[in-house]
C-alpha cells in the first residue's frame, strides 16, 4: 500500500504521472514529495511507487 | 521626527531580544508577487524588522486592487514595486529593499531569488504558484519556500491555517477556495492568510521550524 495525503491506497507499481492523471490532478498546479523529498517534475513519468511510500500531493488554487 | 537606525534597532531589539533581532535583521526575504497576498506579508516583515527583502512583481496598482491590497489611490498607475516601496520606507527608513519590476518565471527564477533565504509564494494564479514551489523544491535546496493556496471567500477564517508540508516547504490558506468559485477575493480573508505567511517566516527566521 501506499500512503497518499494521509490514505492508504492501491498504488503499488504505478508512476507519479499515472497516479496524478488517475486521480484527476491538474499536473500544472501540482507539487509532489515521495518521502519527503520533491519529485521533480521531469520524473513524473519515471517515478514509481512502492510498497510502504508516503506520498503527499499538493494541489495549488487560485488567489492571491 | 524620524528616529536614525540606532534608535529604531534598540526598540526592535528591546521588544525582540537583541539575539533575534540580529536574525530578523539580516535574513533575506523575498515576496513573490505583491497583491492580497505579497502586499501584506511585506509590510507585517517590515514592521518586525526584517532588514532585507527582495520584491518582485510585473503588475501596475489598479483601482481594483485598492479593496484587498496595501495601495493607496493615490498609488493608481505606479508599478507596484515602487508604490509598496514607498510605503516600505515610511515604516521603516532603514529597511533595505531590491526591487524586480518582472515576471517571475525558471529562467529568471535562479537568478532574482540568489540571495534570499526564505521565500514567499504570494502569487494568484495557481500554476505559477506550482511552478514556484516545484522550482525553489528542485533547485534551491538550501532555501525555504512559504506558499498558500485557498483564500478566497467569505469561508470561516478559522479554516485558514499553516502547514508543514515538508522540511523547507510550508503551506498556508484552506487549500480548496479557489478565487474562481463565488465571491472572489476579500480583504479579511487575504490578511488572514498572508499573516499566516509572514509568521512563518518570522518562526522560521527564530528557529521554531514546527506549526
Amino acid at each position: 500500500m501506499v500512503k497518499i495525503n494521509g490514505k492508504e491506497l492501491d498504488a503499488v507499481g504505478k508512476s507519479v504521472k499515472e497516479y496524478l492523471y488517475s486521480a484527476g490532478y491538474d499536473l500544472m498546479r501540482v507539487a509532489v514529495e515521495l518521502n519527503g523529498d520533491i519529485v521533480p517534475k521531469a520524473r513524473y513519468a519515471d517515478t514509481f511507487l512502492e510498497d510502504g511510500d508516503s506520498v503527499e500531493v499538493v494541489s495549488f488554487v487560485g488567489g492571491g | 521626527m524620524v528616529p536614525d537606525k540606532e534608535e529604531w534597532i534598540k526598540a526592535l531589539s528591546d521588544r525582540h531580544g537583541a539575539k533575534l533581532q540580529k536574525k530578523i535583521s539580516s535574513t533575506v526575504v523575498a515576496v513573490c508577487g505583491l497583491g492580497g497576498l505579497g502586499s501584506n506579508i511585506a509590510i507585517a516583515l517590515a514592521r518586525s524588522g526584517f532588514g532585507k527583502l527582495i520584491l518582485i512583481d510585473c503588475d501596475r496598482v489598479d483601482i481594483t486592487n485598492i479593496h484587498r491590497q496595501q495601495y493607496k489611490i493615490n498609488q493608481i498607475g505606479m508599478s507596484k514595486t515602487e508604490a509598496l516601496l514607498e510605503s516600505l520606507k515610511e515604516i521603516n527608513p532603514y529597511i533595505e529593499v531590491k526591487i524586480h519590476n518582472a515576471y517571475l518565471n525558471e529562467s529568471n527564477a535562479g537568478d532574482i531569488l540568489s540571495d534570499a533565504n526564505i521565500i514567499c509564494e504570494a502569487f494568484d494564479n495557481a500554476e505559477c504558484k506550482a511552478m514556484l514551489t516545484n522550482f525553489v523544491l528542485e533547485k534551491m535546496p538550501d532555501k525555504y519556500i512559504v506558499a498558500a493556496s485557498g483564500m478566497a471567500g467569505l469561508d470561516s477564517s478559522n479554516l485558514i491555517k499553516t502547514r508543514k508540508v515538508s522540511k523547507r516547504f510550508y503551506l498556508c490558506g484552506d487549500e480548496v477556495s479557489d478565487v474562481g468559485d463565488g465571491l472572489g477575493l476579500v480583504s479579511t480573508r487575504v490578511m488572514l492568510c498572508a499573516a499566516h505567511q509572514a509568521h512563518t517566516v518570522l518562526r522560521i527566521t527564530a528557529e521554531e521550524y514546527e506549526v
